[in-house]
């Protein structure tokens, strides 16, 4: 036996050395855990980690997209499956005055604008597009907390709405905007209404539905009155409610924190495929 | 007659981990880590879960939650009907150093972030799958095709046969010596096995199952899951079960020499425990 190996089997054989090691390496992985505990939290209030993070929604956004293409669709039920009740989240009754206003006079005088980069800027009232074409599907809403309810929507298509209005070229985005104030009244003015967009692949998808009905009767004010859109591929809160206008855009950068809807300003992402 | 004992013969290097292997092992230790407990975060968005397509509110199958005591919140769980108290942990317990306890599911100290954030779990959660699925996709190609799989993971006949052996090595605390200690043991093995192509592929289709955008892949594969929220019970039961993996994974690597096997895992060579003296 050399120098060296007697060194070594020395080293790892001798008894006396153990426990020390044992010590030293238990306080090492402690101590480990707890400084990437706290490096995660630090991490997490970091915007340019979080964005790295969050750019993994593209990845998603594509890779979803090559397996399940832009038309594919989403799974429909039967009348079986339909909850007995359909939860109702987020906002429950809008605070707003004006919505308040429109709400006592059962929607006679609401209106769904539609406006943007169009040709032809319309407003819709609720007979008008409960006169268009139709479409019925009974859809599994899922929320991002976690939870599902099946429920049969009624509604005209999105598709032949932009088809009225005729989008121009350049429109990218569809934006809704909904009567429903978020964060209650603030100091300073500050706009918090809810608001919510598409892609053009989402609002021109076969069940992409302006809904006026929700199981057979229109839908109560906790799950949107007059009108919600239907997102049916998409988490719960793309499926914005208490629509009011709907904004063709090209960018949604210059809109509130330029994330693309309410949730999205507050963190969660613009792709809710996932 | 000898009376003076030989030294024991020094312990053999073995290289007994490839650098491919220990790589990835160490990628998925902090993807497994992350996912684990981002995905906690997630969970107590709404710490109820169910079965079917649909959640049915009133009656979940498992619900962590606090109920109002005569001194606050006292947080409870429930599993099938039968009701635990949990409070400290379980749906009420203390955020890093607050000076009262919060109602939240699980406790701050197992979740990314600490502090509750539904959003944050979430970005923290899908970036890590994404590495999580592409590294788990690298490891059964390399097992397949360099031989790992053959060589290393599927049990011989003979090891098979001699599995109540193993069973009971273990609950003794035996471990190989020698020629055994350079092979995975029996058990060893159909555990990885049932890790590699049963918990994870299951943790990873149950989570997909829930991506609205991925049910539209084939409308209603689904429900080979028993519907959505089935798939979100089967995505947390595969966690846990992947979560009792890695504590009795650790346990092993703690009773059986924890350096040396840290180490194999680090530059690959592992000091080969010698032979017990033939007794003459």
């Amino acid at each position: 036996m050399n120098d060296r190996t007697r060194t070594r089997a020395i080293k790892s054989g001798h008894p006396r050395r153990a426990p020390n090691r044992r010590t030293a390496l238990r306080a090492a992985l402690a101590s480990v855990g707890t400084l990437s505990l706290a490096g995660c939290d630090r991490l997490s209030s970091q915007q340019g980690f979080v964005d790295v993070l969050k750019s993994a929604q593209h990845l998603s956004h594509s890779a979803h997209r090559l397996v399940a293409g832009r038309q594919a669709m989403a799974q429909e039920f039967t009348q079986a499956d339909v909850a007995a009740h359909f939860k109702a989240n987020g906002t429950l009754v809008p605070a707003d005055a004006d919505y308040h206003a429109l709400m006592r006079g059962g929607f006679k005088d609401w209106k769904l604008e539609v406006a943007g980069l169009v040709e032809n800027p319309m407003a819709f009232s609720l007979a008008e597009l409960r006169a268009m074409p139709s479409r019925t599907q009974i859809t599994r809403h899922d929320c991002v907390e976690g939870w599902s309810t099946i429920g049969k929507w009624k509604g005209v298509q999105l598709s032949h709405v932009l088809d009225r209005v005729k989008p121009l070229p350049n429109a990218k985005y569809v934006v809704f905007r909904c009567a429903d104030s978020m964060d209650g009244p603030s100091l300073d003015g500050r706009d918090s209404r809810y608001y919510e967009s598409v892609d053009l692949d989402d609002a021109y998808h076969v069940q992409t539905v302006l809904a006026y009905d929700l199981n057979d009767q229109p839908v109560p004010v906790n799950n949107g009155a007059p009108l919600r859109v239907r997102i049916e591929r998409q988490l719960g809160y793309k499926h914005a409610k208490y629509l009011m206008k709907i904004e063709l855009v090209e960018s949604f950068a210059g809109i509130r924190d330029g994330q693309g809807g309410y949730w999205e300003d507050n963190g969660y992402e613009w792709y809710a495929g996932i | 007659m000898n009376t003076t004992t030989p030294p024991p013969p020094p312990p053999r290097r073995f290289y007994r981990h490839r650098l491919p292997v220990r790589v990835m092992h160490w990628i998925n230790v902090v993807c497994l880590t992350i996912l684990l407990m981002s995905g906690l975060s997630i969970f107590n968005a709404h710490p109820a879960l169910y079965w079917g397509q649909g959640s049915t509110f009133d009656k979940p199958w498992v619900a962590i939650t606090a109920l109002q005591g005569p001194n606050g919140p006292v947080g409870v769980t429930r599993i099938a009907g039968r009701q635990f108290t949990t409070d400290g942990v379980l749906g009420h317990s203390r955020v890093g150093d607050a000076a009262t306890p919060s109602v939240r599911a699980f406790p701050s100290w197992a979740t990314i972030p600490g502090p509750q954030s539904l959003a944050t779990g979430r970005h923290w959660h899908f970036f890590f799958a994404w590495l999580f699925v592409i590294n788990g996709i690298a490891y059964v190609l390399y097992a397949l095709f360099s031989g790992h799989l053959n060589r290393d993971l599927l049990p011989t006949r003979t090891e098979l046969r001699r599995i109540g052996r193993s069973i009971k090595d273990h609950l003794l605390f035996r471990h190989p010596t020698g020629e055994a200690a350079k092979r995975y043991n029996v058990l060893q093995s159909l555990t990885y096995l049932v890790v590699i192509f049963g918990l994870l592929p299951l943790v990873v289709v149950a989570g997909m199952a829930m991506s609205p955008r991925l049910d539209a892949v084939f409308p209603g594969w689904v429900e080979l899951l028993g519907g959505r929220q089935s798939a979100r019970t089967l995505h947390f039961l595969a966690a846990t079960g992947l979560l009792l993996f890695v504590l009795v994974h650790l346990f092993e690597v703690l009773i059986s020499g924890a350096w040396n096997q840290i180490r194999s895992m680090i530059t690959g060579y592992y000091q080969v425990p010698a032979d017990k003296e033939p007794t003459a």
